[in-house]
């Protein structure tokens, strides 16, 4: 592979290995004298633990050790943290109820870790698991959201009165309600955002490793952010120092958000193979993936909007209550506050906005961040009811998301609820998306539905995002315990050939390709003379990792950063070389030129000069090896609009997707094919939770009811189509690249699209009110037959 | 108890001694060594695991090991002629960007090509989609693995294979 440029469509390097059976996913790992881990788990939502008696289980073929709560209670383990301060209503942090790796004494939902077997084989420790006998006392638990606030719910944490984590609010409440006052129109809508399981395909892993002679460890992880898992393991719950533990994320099969977090089985792994002095691996099954993965959304919402006679939108308040789970996963707190409410201006002029969270424990698996984090959940609240107050004035949906768009030339546009948007075109965006959709001949469609006893319906929903996470202090103002920077590092051999090494972690996104790409572009180096090394706390610097849409934004232009530094020092060592002025020195398709001569040194010569000093400018360290940290000036905000059109079949409740467009501004394109890629599996994701997925609780004894795949609705290939997709193209004017970042924005917009379309379908019969996600056939059949 | 089983994988001859309980997925990725093979969930439902037992599509963990004695069973690492001769339905993968993360692609591509010799080429996106009903994947929204199986199979009936 030659030279490539940003923009092209190259094809990716990491395929190779994956089509032939290659990957090294934690699982597949082979180490020597390698024992296994089985967690038993809770079948209770919310009980305690008189008694546990492992004595049998011990005594069981193979077993090496149990370890219960109590053993790590009493090794003083320290507890998972959350990783975001929000401060309440009142300046108060929120309530942080201890979060044990296992519990001792009491457990908090079904799937809450009780003891750990590891023997010599995983089956064995599975057999040895069902030998332990746990005496419960079952509590009454609480189990939905709605009710969980209610002083007489039973009490998840004695720490947290009323389950309540935090009451928080954003925004200005006394001019929003004066300009209620004075709207010609006020919609109001109650919404739920159903709770989701990330699903990523490779269920969670670890295996960990201690060697005696000096005192390290090493711990394999299914994770998004290894550093970060080192960081927060080291400083707060195990007290290994950091420089004696080394984690590595290897090839890690898709996370969504779910792989981010600090998980209880990799900190009892790391633990336990120090105690026992030997390696162990542990990986999920499915069914522990749905238990104890971290949850996504679980919001209920009632939103009010005031327009004036126009449609222009006056203002917007929210109410919502925010599931928290049982337990504050690593950065649970952050979703639904600033993740959340500082997104529900959209793409709309609207003045004044106020926000009020209340973030409530349950006895359910824990939430935290899933593909858009709470954006989706913002997105889906401003989308639903601007198409509700658009058929309550009898105004065409896009037309009034239209009439309310930011202008092209109101950019940097502070909203107020905190943000400052930095570049957008939104009504172009709208524009192209109609014509894929051929929004104009809806009508007809509609009409040729009505023929066949069909009801058709289009939905439209303009998003808006804010990736690049994100400016360090002002993440810090706002709570959080981490910088969010990036790192780079660019390493040259003597050969010429190059290392690129990023804190950012692919587990799917395809960085091998695509940060390689922008190095061959910048510095002219082929491709296959590139190698992209990530993943690994020993090799790499450091880094924040990968999630909110960063990975290029700010891992990127943490590379470009460091790039510019290579083409520095290559400068100073051309001109020695040349025996020119550095300042007559030009960098051009990686050659080093003397301004208005045919004198020229090829970067990879003065990369080998470099290494091979003896030719070399006096003042100059020997090495072409130049880091660069990368932190943004601002958020990016892609923008797009998505438009569905869905047909409903009365009788049967089903509904089909006919057509999907995605129009998307995500400023500058590196590779098209992965971007593509990116907002197809978004789509589908929020297809998804629009139509198909739900993480049902049985409310009285708190089982997960859809907890495997025969209950679980996955979107299948059948059950969705192909897209068509659109780009506008506003660069990003803070970041070197102008890149904004793709990851998240199908599964933002598309819930709101693909419901927009169920209701302008139901409202035929009137039934656009009647139903909530996901709108599965059962539950639009329903809504079309309640009378 | 252990049982000794015996089969060909990619055109090899290899035994083991298993439990009886052992998957045929164990046995490939626990016993031989042969992680390309996946396991993602526990109620057969998402492909991962996908190999060819006697030329047919078989879910590998839902197979005992000792079912598969004397079977004639092909996995993933067993499609390429060579690390850098991809099998057509492969490479139709990599040009049309139809895997992500990877960890479905296994399965994927063993189903896709039962798929594609099952209606002897002449597949449909609508029968690639529904034909697909067994392989889960959360990362391509499926979009591109269509794509690839609709372009894999002209390439394999244009390669006869
Ligand atoms: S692992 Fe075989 S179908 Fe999921
Ligand atoms: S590519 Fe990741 S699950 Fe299919």
């Amino acid at each position: 592979m030659g030279n490539v440029k940003i923009g092209e469509r190259v094809q990716r390097k990491e395929d190779r290995r994956f089509l032939t059976g290659s990957g090294r996913y934690v699982d597949d790992l082979q180490l020597a004298r390698v024992t296994y881990a089985y967690f038993l788990r809770s079948p209770h939502a919310h009980a305690k633990i008189r008694k546990i008696d492992t004595s049998k289980a011990a005594a069981s073929v193979g077993v090496v050790q149990i370890f219960t709560g109590k053993d790590v209670a009493e090794a003083k383990v320290g507890g998972l943290i959350c990783g975001w301060v929000v401060k309440d209503k009142h300046g108060n942090p929120h309530k942080a109820p201890a979060h044990p790796a296992m519990a001792a004494d009491t457990v908090r939902h079904v799937g809450d870790t009780v003891a750990m077997v590891i023997a010599a084989t995983a089956d064995q420790a599975r057999d040895a698991a069902e030998k332990i006998e746990v005496d419960y006392e079952v509590l009454p638990a609480q189990i939905n959201l709605a009710g969980a606030l209610d002083p007489k719910a039973p009490q998840v944490h004695a720490d947290a009165p009323g389950n309540l984590c935090y009451d928080w609010e954003l925004g200005d409440k006394a001019a929003v309600d004066a300009a209620f006052a004075k709207a010609a129109h006020v919609t109001k809508l109650d919404l739920v955002n159903n709770r989701l399981v990330p699903n990523a395909m490779e269920p969670r892993a670890a295996a960990a490793e201690y060697d005696r002679g000096t005192g390290n460890y090493t711990l394999y992880t299914t994770s998004q952010n290894p550093h970060v898992a080192r960081l927060v393991l080291s400083a707060f719950v195990l007290g290994i120092p950091e420089h004696k533990l080394r984690v590595i994320a290897p090839d890690v099969g898709g996370g969504f958000g779910s792989k981010i977090f600090i998980y209880p089985e990799e900190t009892m792994l790391t633990w336990a193979a120090g105690k026992i002095g030997r390696s162990i691996k542990w990986t999920a099954e499915r069914s522990e993936s749905f238990m104890t993965d971290a949850h996504g959304r679980d919001h209920v919402t009632h939103a009010e909007l005031a327009l004036d006679a126009k449609g222009k939108i006056l203002a917007f308040k929210v109410d919502t209550i925010a599931n928290l789970g049982a337990y504050l996963s690593t950065f649970a707190t952050a979703v639904p506050t600033y993740l959340y409410a500082t997104l529900l201006a959209g793409q709309y002029t609207t003045p004044v906005i106020y926000c009020n969270v209340r973030a409530a424990f349950t006895h359910t698996t824990p939430v935290d961040a899933y593909r858009g984090a709470g954006r989706p959940e913002a997105t889906y609240v401003v989308e639903s009811i601007v198409s509700k107050a658009a058929r309550e004035m009898k105004i065409d949906s896009a037309e009034l998301r239209r009439r309310n768009y930011i202008a092209k030339d109101a950019f940097p546009y502070q909203t107020p609820v905190a943000l400052t948007y930095d570049s957008g075109n939104y009504a172009p965006i709208l524009d192209q998306a109609m014509k894929l959709a051929d929004y104009a001949g809806i009508d007809a469609r509609k009409a040729a539905a009505k023929a066949k006893g069909k009801l058709r319906g289009i939905g439209v929903c303009s998003y808006i995002e804010a990736c690049g996470i994100a400016p360090s202090a002002v993440v810090g103002s706002l709570g959080a315990g981490v910088g969010l920077w990036e790192s780079a590092q660019l390493k040259f051999n003597p050969t010429g050939n190059l290392q690129i090494l990023t804190g950012s972690h692919s587990h799917g996104q395809g960085h091998e390709t695509t940060f390689a790409q922008i190095v061959s572009d910048k510095l002219g180096i082929p491709l296959d003379q590139i190698e992209v090394v990530h993943g690994d706390t020993d090799k790499v610097p450091f880094g924040m990792g990968t999630y909110g849409s960063r990975s290029l934004p700010v891992g990127g232009s943490a590379i470009m950063k460091a790039a510019d530094k290579i083409i520095a020092k290559g400068k100073k060592v051309a001109a020695h070389l040349m025996e020119a002025a550095e300042a007559d020195i030009v960098f051009e398709n990686g050659t080093f030129k003397v301004t208005g001569t045919d004198k020229a040194v090829p970067l990879g010569q003065a990369v080998f000069a470099a290494y091979v000093p003896h030719n070399y400018p006096a003042d100059l360290e020997p090495g072409m090896d130049e880091n660069a940290f990368y932190d943004p000036s601002n958020f990016t905000y892609p923008s797009g609009t998505q438009i569905c059109e869905v047909e409903v079949d009365p009788d049967t409740g089903v509904v089909d997707i006919v057509n999907f467009v995605a129009v998307d501004d995500f400023g500058n394109i590196v590779n098209p094919m992965v971007v593509e890629g990116q907002v197809h599996g978004g789509i589908v994701q929020g297809v998804g939770q629009a139509l198909l997925e739900n993480a049902a609780y049985d409310e009285k004894t708190g089982q997960l009811i859809s907890g495997s795949y025969m209950d679980y609705t996955m979107p299948r290939a059948d059950d969705v189509p192909s897209f068509k997709l659109g780009y506008e193209v506003t660069p990003c004017p803070h970041n070197p690249l102008g890149v904004k970042g793709c990851g998240e924005a199908g599964a933002i917009a598309a819930p709101a699209a693909v419901m927009n379309a169920v209701r302008d379908a139901l409202a035929a019969v009137g039934a656009q009110d009647r139903i909530e996600m996901p709108a599965t056939p059962q539950r639009v059949w329903a809504a079309i037959n309640a009378h | 108890m252990t049982m000794s089983v015996a089969m060909t994988v990619n055109g090899k001859a290899v035994s083991g001694n298993v439990e009886a309980r052992t998957l045929l997925v164990q046995f490939l990725r626990e016993h031989l060594g042969m992680t390309g093979t996946h396991v993602g969930c526990d109620t057969s439902q998402c492909g991962a695991c996908v190999v060819h037992v006697d030329g047919v599509s078989v879910k590998a963990c839902t197979m005992l090991a000792v079912q598969a004695e004397g079977s004639k069973v092909t996995t993933i690492e067993g499609l390429a002629a060579s690390p850098e001769k991809l099998h057509p339905m492969q490479e139709a993968f990599r040009e049309n960007h139809g895997l992500q993360c990877g960890f479905c692609t296994p399965g994927m591509v063993m189903s896709a090509i039962d798929l594609v010799k099952r209606h002897n080429y002449a597949v449909t996106e609508e029968i690639v989609r529904h034909g697909l009903e067994g392989n889960l994947c959360r990362c391509t929204g499926y979009h591109n693995i269509v794509k690839s199986i609709l372009a894999g199979a002209q390439a394999m009936k244009a390669a006869g294979v």
